[in-house]
């Protein structure tokens, strides 16, 4: 591993500022994935600016009924958190289907976010890849790529984003609030990833020293009614195939308010815009839910052995509706109680 | 300590003892701990996070040691295999891991242990597993019991496949802790 200087941030600009006068620093949080990066040699920093003691690390009521979340904050403490819990229980759930108990302690909101994709020449500094070396190609194409995508990808690269949370985020429609020199922005979490095109080295729309101090929740009435799936190789403990971030509110049998996000099958997690539009309105019944999520799949371009995802994602979907419309049909919302 | 550029000085309150080290910014606490305070109870199996072989407690919560550095640790408490037993008196896990044979070679094991510690604090104190029914009360002691430990347990690999043993003796000192009211073990943090 290269040597590093370290230095810890004092406060966001005091951060900022440390990464504007060294191309080559990185922001620690958890180190979960950085750390494990650069004993691949696959990150080389010459500086490392730990944000992980910045104080935002607090699960905050905003006035109109939603949830501003310090990406300080360790995945496990924003998995337990009780609103959370309640209100948007999808995202709860994501978080505890990912990685282990040790690295959800040790893991912020901010690095899972920005965690990179595990496809396997990525990891590899011996190996070609675009994403980790522009213009050396992408082995994976023809080479080892049952996890990658199916959807959204390009001819230069066709990583996954391994992220849980991520997939609950962007099913919410989360802001992800930035610091980028002076200046603050809000960015739809479904912006901030971005699908490969021809930059694949870029996995969000970010640039260096672009700091995430929060992560912003909306009020989502329908988000009581949610829930997170994911299909492994193992029963815990390993990234997902394919996963699905689902919240679903009915009346009377039809479809009133929907979200569908899907891990797993994309650079970016994939907002199932498409099915959703078809769904409202609809009976909420499984062949509704086949429907709609076959129209949102129609454009998959799965590779050679990774087309098994394209019925995987499509089962687990309408399973997940399913469910969701069966909870609300016999009136057992699973919600914890109120304290 | 005056120290160079790509080195710091840190201090970790390991088991209870300040411990003052120069570390290179590089050392992880895996190898601060191995390396530097001839610790070697935690192991290191992969070095990656994928093992759960260095195991250790940082401020009361799990966490793989091997993908901490330790300059960013700088003032934390930890707790090491090392440190979990009372003088003679073993920590009832080990108790619990001797009792059930919950192990063959061992080398797991001091992650194991640490991994258990915070696994009976995180259930009493009512943290949810990915297990747990959404509608358990936040806050509310988790009943243990094979699933929820299975889950809970899953970042500690075991390659000589002593689960059956090791879900035993986490049940047997669970029950001991709930029979016991809460308390007893290390860590803390809620
Ligand atoms: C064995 C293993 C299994 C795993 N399984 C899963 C899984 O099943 N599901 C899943 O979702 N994840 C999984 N993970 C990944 C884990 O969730 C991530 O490593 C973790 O969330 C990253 O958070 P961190 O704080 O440790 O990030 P770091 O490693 O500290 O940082 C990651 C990246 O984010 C940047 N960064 C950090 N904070 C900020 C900030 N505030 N602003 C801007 N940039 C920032 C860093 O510079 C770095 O580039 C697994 C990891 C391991 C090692
Ligand atoms: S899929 Fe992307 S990350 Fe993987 S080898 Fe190709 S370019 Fe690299
Ligand atoms: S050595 Fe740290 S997880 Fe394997
Ligand atoms: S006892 Fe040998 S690895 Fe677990």
């Amino acid at each position: 591993m290269r040597t590093f200087r370290y230095e810890r941030a004092s406060g966001d600009e005091a951060a900022v500022a440390a990464m504007a006068a060294s191309p080559g620093a990185r922001y620690l949080g958890g180190g979960t994935n950085l750390v494990d990066l650069m004993k691949l040699g696959v990150e080389s920093p010459d500086v490392l600016v730990d944000v992980s003691r910045l104080p935002h690390t607090s699960v905050e009521h905003t006035g109109p009924g939603g949830l501003l979340i310090g990406a300080a904050l360790s995945n496990s403490d924003l998995a337990a958190d009780h609103t959370v819990r309640t209100r948007y229980p999808v995202l709860s759930q994501a978080l505890l289907a990912g990685a282990s108990g040790q690295l959800r302690n040790a893991a912020t909101v901010g690095g899972n976010l920005l965690q990179r994709t595990r496809c396997p020449y990525f990891q590899d500094p011996g190996k070609p890849c675009n994403k980790r070396q522009p213009g050396t190609g992408c082995p994976a194409r023809e080479g080892v790529h049952r996890n990658l995508a199916v959807l959204g990808a390009s001819e230069h690269c066709v990583a996954t984003h391994p992220s849980d949370m991520a997939v609950a985020l962007a099913a919410l429609d989360a802001g992800v609030h930035v610091l980028s020199g002076a200046a603050t922005r809000t960015i739809p979490v479904t912006e901030l990833l971005r699908l490969p095109g021809d930059e694949p080295e870029r996995d969000s729309v970010l640039r260096h020293g672009d700091l995430i101090t929060h992560v912003e929740l909306s009020a989502v009435p329908e988000a009581a009614h949610s829930l997170y799936r994911k299909v492994r190789d193992r029963a815990s403990y390993s990234f997902a195939l394919v996963s699905v971030a689902a919240a679903l509110e009915t009346e009377g049998g039809v479809v009133r308010r929907v979200r569908l996000a899907l891990g797993g099958v994309a650079h970016r997690p994939w907002r199932a815009r498409t099915a959703e539009e078809r769904l409202l309105g609809e009976p909420a019944t499984a062949e509704a839910f086949a429907h709609a999520v076959d129209a949102e799949l129609a454009p998959a371009e799965p590779l050679r052995d990774n087309a098994f995802k394209v019925p995987l994602v499509r089962n687990v979907a309408v399973s997940a509706l399913s469910d969701l419309a069966a909870r609300q049909s016999d009136g057992t919302a699973r919600l914890p109680e109120a304290r | 300590m005056e120290a160079p550029v790509h080195a710091s000085p840190v201090t970790l309150y390991v088991n209870g003892t300040a411990r003052e080290l120069v570390v290179d910014n590089r050392t992880t606490v895996l190898d601060a701990l191995r390396e530097q305070l001839d610790l070697t109870g935690a192991k290191k199996g992969c070095d990656h996070g994928q093992c759960g072989a260095c195991t250790v407690l940082v401020d009361g919560l799990r966490m793989n040691s091997c993908l901490l550095f330790a300059v960013a640790r700088d003032g934390a408490r930890i707790t090491t295999v090392e440190g979990l037993a009372d003088g003679p008196e073993l920590h009832p896990l080990q108790e619990a891991f001797l009792e059930r044979d919950a192990y063959q070679c061992g080398y797991c094991t001091p992650g194991q242990l640490c991994s258990a510690v915070g696994v009976l604090e995180e259930m009493a104190a009512g943290r949810p597993s990915a297990v747990t029914a959404p509608e358990h009360p936040s806050g509310q002691a988790v009943p243990a019991g094979d699933t929820e430990i299975r889950e809970r347990m899953s970042g500690n690999l075991c390659r000589c496949g002593c689960y059956v043993n090791i879900v035993r003796a986490v049940d047997d000192a669970a029950g001991a802790q709930a029979g016991a009211g809460h308390g007893g073990s290390e860590g803390g943090a809620w």
